[in-house]
């Protein structure tokens, strides 16, 4: 906010009053172009009436309990796929960012005093599957996740694998997808550390492995949380590409519902809400645990003496370690 | 993969409509988020609020749903999405000259969606100048309009490159949508069509979907790589 208001002079009394006086206008004019243009076909088809809303808003309607129903079972489909999927790709991406970085580490290593022919094979397969591990997160990276999915859905029982119930299909689309984001940014939290830490870990002896486990994965993680919560609130929107394969989340069900009642518009804007809501109520808390993971470096920067400028960069692509200035 | 060739025309027909919408929807995104950036860092409240709005519920909300609005929230207002039909765009582009409106829903959807994005990444750059070179601007008497065109947005638009790329990229990706919501003959509908409609074999047609998106987006994504290593280094 700060940042922002560099831009311009505190505004006076005289701008205060045009921006009033501007804003009474402007919003007068949007509410007759709303009427005109929104509010007039709208009643036209009879969309404000209580036939189309009663079910939703009026507890006495003959729907409005089964209705409701159904957007709960629908909600808590969605969530089920959503916290399977994120649960699962974070477990898989966090391995996959270990093995690039480990592959990484290895591809360089020369395996001196083996014989030359075994040498020789093992840095092959080394960097044999340093290129496999990152075609796949390429491949993955460059797909729409709704491709990834029907593509599962479409394709595993072509080849014969059936995994039973929708839902694992769509889990499946989205851990491909995520598993790859997660690792690509956890990848980035280990590699963007203070190189110091590395070679400190080295010096006290610590293998690949262990370097990666001990010390640079818990940084990464710390660092990168929000990025991570940022995208549990994708994951949760990319649920929504069940309705494509027909798993019952909550846009299938609204779906369903829609052609029941025959209310898309009304049904629509109260599903929208809900994500809205549900979304930016995760938002809110990426951006609480950033300013908590801000606050605490900051804090500690200023006991360790020289207080460290204010960062120029947003707080967004501060968190993203292009320059990690503390701790060196 | 013999399927994917004999139908080699499909897909580069729908490749090209794919483009042809990811390059419309981006244009349309970069207006729709410049706007809305430089409403959220204008001096009047209001407006303020209104950008805030918008990026909120935009970044929030599902894209289906988007799609969902504009393809069956539209026709209810009365509107067939025309004043897209713009004369000399329309030769060019002939889809989106024609009477079914589906390709101009799906522009008008992934712009507006895109659109949010945009303007975090342009904020973002904006943030990323350092407050000095708009105090100085200030300080030699230059208004907010001037201040944004010839000292901020100059310097912005560098450090917004990259996460620019970046929302492209996920746009393009968000474009195989619009096959699902009644856009005929891009790239995942006329794939899916020749899975559900021709019965050809499922994987080989998927993958052939699959490298279709991925020649868009791979080579984007490794520009972009390199882009911020040199800038990396330049720091």
């Amino acid at each position: 906010m700060s940042q922002q208001t560099i831009l311009y002079d505190a505004p006076g009394p005289r701008a205060r009053r045009i921006t009033l006086i501007g804003s009474i206008v402007a919003g007068a004019l949007i509410l007759v172009g709303a009427y005109f243009l929104v509010y007039r076909p709208l009643d036209k088809r009879g969309e404000f009436t209580m036939d189309k809303w009663g079910p939703l808003i009026d507890p006495n309607n003959e729907y409005f309990g089964q209705l409701w129903q159904r957007i709960a079972d629908g909600f808590q489909a969605t969530l089920t796929a959503a916290a399977l999927a994120v649960v699962a790709s974070l477990l898989c991406g966090t391995l996959l960012a270990m093995a690039r970085l480990q592959l990484k580490a290895m591809a360089r290593r020369r395996y001196v005093g083996l014989p030359t022919a075994a040498a020789l094979l093992l840095r092959a397969l080394t960097v044999a599957l340093d290129w496999i591990s990152r075609i796949f997160v390429e491949v993955f990276r460059g797909l729409p996740v709704v491709i990834t999915i029907v593509f599962v859905w479409l394709g595993l029982p072509a080849a014969g694998v059936d995994l039973g119930n929708l839902l694992w299909y769509l889990v499946l689309g989205l851990v491909l997808y995520n598993t790859v984001v997660i690792a690509e940014i956890l990848r980035s939290g280990m590699e963007g550390l203070p190189s110091g830490q590395r070679e400190a870990a080295d010096a006290v002896g610590l293998s690949t492995g262990q370097t990666i486990r001990m010390i640079l994965l818990p940084q990464a993680f710390r660092i990168m949380l929000p990025a991570l919560i940022s995208q549990l609130v994708v994951v949760l929107k990319d649920t929504s590409l069940g309705f494509i394969i027909g798993y019952e989340e909550i846009l299938r069900v609204t779906s369903q519902i829609v052609q029941f009642l025959n209310n898309q518009i009304q049904m629509y804007v109260v599903v929208g809400a809900i994500y809205i809501l549900v979304n930016y109520a995760l938002s809110k808390l990426a951006g609480y645990v950033q300013h908590r993971l801000a606050r605490g470096r900051r804090a500690r920067n200023l006991n360790g003496g020289g207080a460290a400028p204010e960062p120029a960069v947003a707080p967004e692509v501060a968190a993203v370690p292009a320059e990690p200035t503390d701790r060196a | 993969m013999s399927a994917v060739f004999d139908n080699l025309d499909v897909f580069l027909g729908g490749f090209w409509l794919t483009l042809q919408l990811c390059f419309l929807s981006a244009i349309g995104a970069l207006f729709v988020g410049t706007i809305v950036a430089v409403m959220r860092i204008s001096p009047v409240p209001p407006l303020r609020a209104i950008g805030t709005a918008y990026v909120t519920v935009f970044r929030n909300i599902p894209l289906t749903i988007v799609f969902f609005f504009s393809a069956f929230g539209l026709p209810a207002l009365g509107s067939n999405a025309d004043f897209l039909r713009i004369p000399v765009v329309d030769t060019i582009f002939s889809r989106m000259g024609i009477d079914l409106p589906y390709f101009r829903f799906a522009i008008i959807a992934l712009s507006l969606y895109t659109g949010a994005f945009v303007c975090e990444a342009l904020r973002s750059g904006i943030n990323a100048v350092p407050a000095g070179q708009a105090e100085a601007a200030r300080a030699i008497g230059l208004t907010f309009g001037q201040n944004l065109r010839h000292v901020v947005l100059p310097q912005a638009w560098k450090a917004a490159v990259v996460p620019l790329g970046s929302v492209i990229i996920a746009m393009i990706k968000n474009s195989a949508l619009a096959g699902f919501f009644g856009v005929v003959g891009d790239l995942s509908n006329s794939g899916y069509a020749l899975i559900t409609v021709n019965g050809e074999p499922t994987i080989p047609i998927m993958i052939g979907i699959s490298l279709g998106f991925l020649i868009m987006t791979v080579p984007l994504g490794v520009l972009l790589d390199r882009i911020e290593k040199r800038r990396a280094v330049a720091r």
